[in-house]
């Protein structure tokens, strides 16, 4: 069993700067009483600090600040009194209340779900202090205000601070109701806060999965199959095992696992690993040969997702039919910090230090493999170097791995696994490629009489604690999001899914579904309307009456982006809208042409309508960071499959977006006063499609395969 | 044996000659603020200076640095490092945040050679330094901000 003294130990060692609320001096932790802790998500310490109980991970999406925003608005805390720590594991009191009962990030729901919770946590918490104060000073309640981490009575002109009260405050049984601030009272939701993990980040001292050095660890990397569903057939660890530094060679579930005192040790013995795979069971389809397949799959009836009246009657009424067929390759997510996770497994306890997105799925998965209830697993939720989805997997992928050599290192002395970029860019969890079929039918007048559209692809949650949940009559929700709700007014609608069985590994890559529905639907779109002689943007109005926030934000876009005014020659707009979880995001994007015809983008006008704004500045850049990383896929992206074989190796082959082709970018907030909806996820869809619409304005080309850079291929390529 | 210098102190570890610097910095040195992104200079998370000018450590072998003077994230000083690791937390340039050492380090070398660099300076000496999360636009604010306050 895991002691508060090893705990503490442990998360010292784990601790970024941020990371604060333990003691680093070696001296015993606090005194429990004295300590005031009236909910799982907020601890004052006597000596003033405010610890804030993350129960999402910090990935870069700036989580950990807009948890800290909202609870420190409702206490009335002074901003730089506030630290954020990591919350263990635990699905009952760190849950997402948009998932049920499981702790994890993921669908920009961070924000959305922890709204009235964190606000309610705060209010408690200010109003347990006031009490204190009142009973302390003998004066009534209703005399004291609090600003800025005083709670202060001015009829007496006593003051104390939030630290001072803490210890009187824990005595306290906190309230049941509380009062909620009226938005016009905030002084720090809506406001530029600073982020809590800026200064770590800028002097290298923010700690990762990646940085940990506990004693007497071992470093693991694994040599993994060549093709998914390939397994070990059998291995020969001579020559790995005199690479100096290598301890262990043994075998695991996805592969075989080099053990060693340091990495490069370990992976000097990877190389000189001999492993025999059985390629019996293997996916051994290429790329190419799935497009094929798909597109024939894509002539024929699928299961339906959404049907409102009779499209196909529609379009054989219509005077005009158009129809285009769309490609979207598999994408690797490629964050920076490549996937890790350490562990320490003793007799009966065991510790995982990983920046993963479901903590609690972690747990499950690491216990299942060492033999151990969940309750003995403790996981450290450690700041992660990017994910974009990957590092939130149905399977505890990463965890389980790293229990899993631990286990057959049969010490206990920590492990850490590490994927090296060539695991992380061939080992798969890719964005699914798929296939669309649109086809629309506009009337004599160029209105569009009906649209049918047909997706074919990889279901993500098939075959995942996931899928009784989220896949209804045979629909993937994750494959037609963004297409079955399609938002435009048209008469009849078909939207249907043609689900398929390949044995490549898949995942949620950030923004999902919306990551080619919205590219399908905002490109057709567009080529409806030129088709019909008319503008882009005021088709789009016309048919989205009944969508005041879709309005709101094309509107927006469209007046700041200049929509409509004469460009230089050479230049043109493009412009999209896209609902995602739950917010709604409008791009014009300003687009020339490289020497070699590529589209460049020069500028991105970009509106969002997020509900309440908590923090502008994080949200601009989750929007500036969307559309780069949206364009990133879109001009460069691929991972292509031979014969099964992922081709790209690293960042040379796996083309990332560079400095220099980052657009401009101009972020407009719409002002609501809605409960807070995603921001990590919404910046990415439109991009492509905007970008796509554009390029046709210039080259009078329909690009309907992605990556752009495929347009010209590598030999022909200008910087 | 070998010896480094190694923001400014004597550093003798023992190491075989092909281990990258990268790893040294890391495993034998415990300097993690240097980051592990490709492992062939594709992304600069690992860049560091050596004699002065912008180096990827995962590519360079320790034996090549002996004799060199190598500045890391945690050792770096001057007026230059201070006004750009201001500028950076001034317009909150991190989001993940685990390149950022990388991009610090690749913009200190720029603006020591060029104190008032154009865009296409800043895409030139920038261009080896991947960002997943795409904070381009925050870096090249925060390059011309770091210029503007130091007077380039």
């Amino acid at each position: 069993m895991l002691t508060r003294r090893r705990f503490v130990q442990s998360t010292a060692l784990a601790g970024a700067a941020l990371m604060v609320g333990f003691r680093l001096d070696g001296l015993p932790a606090l005194a429990a009483d004295e300590v005031f802790a009236p909910n799982a998500f907020i601890r004052i310490a006597p000596d003033n600090t405010v610890t804030i109980i993350g129960k999402h991970i910090e990935f870069g999406q700036g989580s950990y600040t807009g948890l800290a925003t909202i609870l420190a608005e409702e206490l009335d805390a002074d901003w730089s009194q506030i630290r954020v720590e990591a919350a263990p594991a635990d699905a009952e009191r760190y849950n997402n209340l948009k998932w049920g009962s499981m702790q994890g990030t993921g669908g920009s729901s961070a924000m959305a779900n922890s709204w009235e919770q964190h606000r309610r946590a705060g209010a408690t918490a200010r109003a347990t202090l006031v009490e204190a104060a009142a009973r302390e000073w003998g004066v009534p309640a209703s005399e004291i205000s609090v600003e800025r981490g005083v709670v202060s009575h001015p009829p007496s002109g006593r003051r104390s601070t939030f630290g001072e009260l803490a210890p009187k405050a824990a005595k306290l049984t906190p309230p049941a109701q509380v009062k909620l601030k009226d938005p016009s009272q905030f002084t720090l939701v809506g406001k530029r806060v600073p982020r809590l993990d800026g200064a770590a980040k800028t002097d290298g001292s923010a700690k990762f999965t990646m940085d940990l050095a506990l004693p007497g660890m071992l470093t693991a990397v694994i040599a993994r199959p060549p093709r998914f569903g390939a397994t070990v057939k059998s291995f020969d660890a001579t020559a790995a095992r005199q690479v100096k530094g290598v301890t262990h060679v043994v075998q695991v579930p996805s592969g075989v696992a080099v053990v060693a005192t340091k990495f490069w040790a370990a992976r000097k013995g990877r190389e000189a690993l001999r492993v025999t795979w059985d390629e019996s069971r293997a996916e051994t389809r290429g790329s190419e040969d799935l497009f094929k397949a798909y597109r024939a799959l894509a002539s024929r009836p699928a299961t339906p997702a959404r049907r409102d009246g009779d499209a196909a009657a529609a379009l054989a009424g219509a005077a005009k039919v158009i129809e285009a067929v769309y490609e979207f390759p598999y994408l690797a997510h490629a964050p920076m910090e490549p996937l890790d996770a350490v562990v320490r497994l003793g007799s009966d306890a065991c510790e995982v230090w990983a920046g993963s997105q479901v903590p609690t799925i972690d747990q499950q998965v690491v216990a299942r493999v060492v033999g151990l209830p969940p309750a003995k697993v403790a996981i450290h939720t450690m700041l992660a170097g990017g994910s974009f989805g990957r590092r939130a997997t149905p399977n505890g992928d990463v965890a389980g791995e790293a229990a899993s050599i631990a286990k057959a290192v049969g010490s206990d002395k920590p492990v850490k696994l590490v994927w090296t970029r060539e695991d992380d860019l061939q080992g798969g969890r890719y964005r699914p490629l798929y296939v669309h079929r649109l086809r629309a039918g506009l009337d004599a007048q160029g209105s569009i009489v009906g649209w049918e559209h047909r997706i074919v692809g990889q279901s993500i949650l098939k075959g995942t604690p996931f899928e009784a949940a989220l896949v209804k009559n045979g629909i993937d929700g994750s494959s037609v999001e963004g297409a079955a709700n399609m938002p435009y007014a048209v008469p009849s609608i078909t939207v249907e899914l043609n689900t398929t069985d390949v044995g490549v590994s898949v995942l949620w890559w950030r923004s999902v579904g919306s990551t080619h529905t919205a590219y399908s639907t905002e490109t057709f779109l567009d080529e409806l309307a030129h088709a019909a002689g008319r503008d882009p943007l005021e088709v789009r109005r016309a048919l989205l009456a009944k969508h005041p926030r879709h309005l709101a934000v094309l509107d927006l876009a469209a007046e700041k982006a200049g929509w409509g005014q004469p460009l230089p020659a050479g230049r043109a707009r493009g412009i999209a809208v896209h609902e995602s979880f739950d917010s709604v995001v409008a791009q014009v994007a300003e687009v020339t042409r490289r020497p070699d015809g590529l589209p460049k983008v020069e500028k991105v006008v970009c509106a969002v309508d997020c509900g309440t704004a908590i923090n502008p500045d994080v949200i601009r850049a989750q929007m500036e960071g969307g559309i780069g990383f949206g364009l990133a896929g879109a001009m460069w992206s691929e991972i292509t499959l031979v014969r099964g074989r992922a081709q790209e190796r690293n960042f040379d082959s796996y083309r990332p977006l560079r400095i220099a082709e980052m657009p401009a970018v101009e972020v407009h907030i719409v002002a609501s006063g809605a409960a807070p909806t995603g921001v990590g996820e919404p910046g990415v869809p439109p991009i492509a499609p905007a970008v796509a619409n554009a390029f046709f304005h210039l080259s009078g080309q329909r690009v309907r395969r992605l990556p752009f850079a495929r347009l010209a291929p590598a030999g022909t390529r200008t910087a | 044996m070998m010896t480094f210098q190694i923001n400014g102190a004597s550093r003798t570890v023992d190491v075989d000659s092909d281990v990258p610097l990268l790893w040294v910095l890391r495993d034998e040195l415990g300097m993690t603020g240097t980051k592990y992104g490709c492992g062939v200079a594709q992304c600069g998370a690992c860049t560091v200076h050596i004699d002065g000018r912008a180096a990827r450590s995962c590519v360079t072998p320790a034996a090549a640095v002996p004799g060199r003077d190598v500045v890391t994230i945690e050792g770096v000083t001057g007026r230059i490092a201070q006004a750009v690791q201001a500028a950076w937390r001034q317009l909150d340039v991190a989001q993940c945040g685990y390149c950022q050492s990388g991009q610090i380090m690749s913009a200190i070398a720029l603006l020591t050679e060029i104190p008032r660099p154009s865009d296409t300076d800043i895409d030139a000496a920038m261009s080896g330094n991947v960002c997943r999360c795409a904070t381009y636009v925050r870096i090249r604010a925060a390059i011309h901000e770091a210029s503007r306050t130091l007077g380039g």
